[in-house]
């Protein structure tokens, strides 16, 4: 049952939430700093000012993109895992390769992948938000200047890791 | 053209614009001055729409910015140069894209004449060949001149300048004052400049606004700005310490 157990897990909670996890880390800090300092530098004025619409050349492009990437990073994440459980488990516990990918493909159907996907996407859409959302309005209320996107991007950071569980849970429990 | 009326926006406890009126005719550069941190940049964004007021207008023609969004502000904006105090230019564009983005997104030209307008823009900013550089890689003066170009790339009617010369040596204010004044007998846009480049404004605008607590207490010519017998103004042009205006 040790196949089955490793891909429902990764599958399901683990891949979605983790590859969600690291790319708030990675990608989402880096966002939501990136859209401060446009913000308190007056890039996000000036095009504003030039009658184009900053939601549109700076939101949209990210949400969309993270759309994209967060299903694919969970589901490399679920591949990659899979194969770790693979090498612990056969190699190391001398558990039967066949035992391992039989059991799971009898265990795992479509209905968990497209859970696993639809969690991904919509902490896809989740992280992109909250990131831009921070950015773009660094500086607002407490603090300006250097002190303003550092602190905008804590809160991104902050505010999306404890989204995902939160969303991951009501999902789980919930709509799925 | 521009007509702001009884301008106010209150910060906390700190009444920044306490009732601004100032009518900028077509085709005239008016440039506002007054103390650092008397609130000319703030009535800067609410002309530009990027700030509401608590209380008046500013008429651009026959629309309220102060009363319009969307699209409708959109139109508007459609007419505007705006030289951010900072530049805003922006830092993952080399200066080339940062000149040729206005024109890219706003108007229907092949990439030859973008490009030939652009090449042309550098060279009215003494900058030929920087072309490719990121703003990040360029001096302050230079950042400027970009800024300068980009905000007169589209040949726009109205133009706005927020402190384009602070912080730079007096032979680049000479020569970004000349700029300024060679592209509005070009292109006869309606110029509103804040600046307190003394004398350097009086060669560029056709009248000055001296703003003061949070209102305008004196606007005339240069002629008669030099002349005032205000007590604020004649601190402010001579640069006393002494005076009504205290730090």
């Amino acid at each position: 049952m040790l196949g089955p157990a490793v891909a429902l897990s990764l599958i399901r909670e683990l891949g979605p939430v983790l590859s969600a996890l690291m790319v708030t880390g990675r990608a989402g800090s880096a966002l939501s700093a990136e859209i401060g300092i446009m913000r308190i530098s007056e890039q996000i004025d000036a095009l504003a000012t030039m009658a184009l619409n900053p939601i549109r050349y700076l939101v949209v492009p990210n949400i969309v993109a993270a759309m994209i990437v967060f299903p694919l990073l969970a589901a490399i994440f679920d591949v990659i895992g899979i194969y770790g459980g693979y090498v612990v488990s056969v190699e190391l516990l001398g558990l039967s390769p066949g035992t391992y990918f039989s059991q799971m493909e009898h265990f795992v159907d479509m209905e968990d992948i497209r859970i696993g996907f639809y969690k991904s996407l919509s902490f896809g859409i989740l992280v992109s938000w909250i990131c831009c959302y921070k950015g773009y309005f660094a500086g607002y209320g407490r603090g300006y200047g250097a002190e303003g996107v550092s602190r905008a991007t804590t809160e991104a950071v902050v505010l999306s890791s404890v989204l995902i569980l939160i969303w991951d849970y009501f999902l789980g429990s919930v709509l799925l | 053209m521009i007509n702001i009326i009884n301008l106010q926006k209150t910060f906390g406890a700190q009444k920044v614009l306490n009732g601004i009126n100032l009518i900028i005719g077509e085709k005239e550069i008016v440039t506002i001055m007054g103390k650092s941190g008397c609130g000319k940049s703030v009535l800067l964004k609410h002309i530009i729409g990027l700030m509401k007021p608590d209380e008046g207008s500013v008429l651009i023609d026959s629309d309220d910015v102060t009363r319009i969004s969307g699209r409708d502000l959109d139109k508007v904006r459609e007419q505007f140069g705006v030289l951010f105090q900072g530049g805003a230019l922006f830092d993952s564009l080399t200066v080339f894209q940062n000149i040729a983005f206005p024109l890219k997104e706003k108007t229907r030209l092949s990439k030859e004449e973008i490009e030939e307008r652009v090449e042309k823009a550098l060279a009215d900013v003494g900058l030929s060949g920087v072309g490719e550089k990121y703003p990040i890689e360029i001096s302050g003066g230079m950042r400027k001149r970009v800024a300068l170009a980009r905000a007169l790339i589209t040949e726009p009617k109205i133009v706005f300048f927020d402190e384009p010369t602070t912080g730079l040596d007096p032979i680049i204010v000479g020569s970004i004052h000349r700029l300024i004044i060679d592209a509005h007998r070009k292109y006869g846009f309606t110029g509103l400049m804040i600046s307190h480049e003394i004398p350097g404004i009086f060669e560029v605008a056709n009248r000055i606004a001296m703003m003061h607590e949070g209102v305008i207490i004196e606007v005339g010519t240069p002629e008669e700005i030099v002349h005032s017998q205000n007590p604020v103004v004649m601190q402010f042009i001579k640069g006393s310490y002494e005076g009504p205006v205290k730090l």
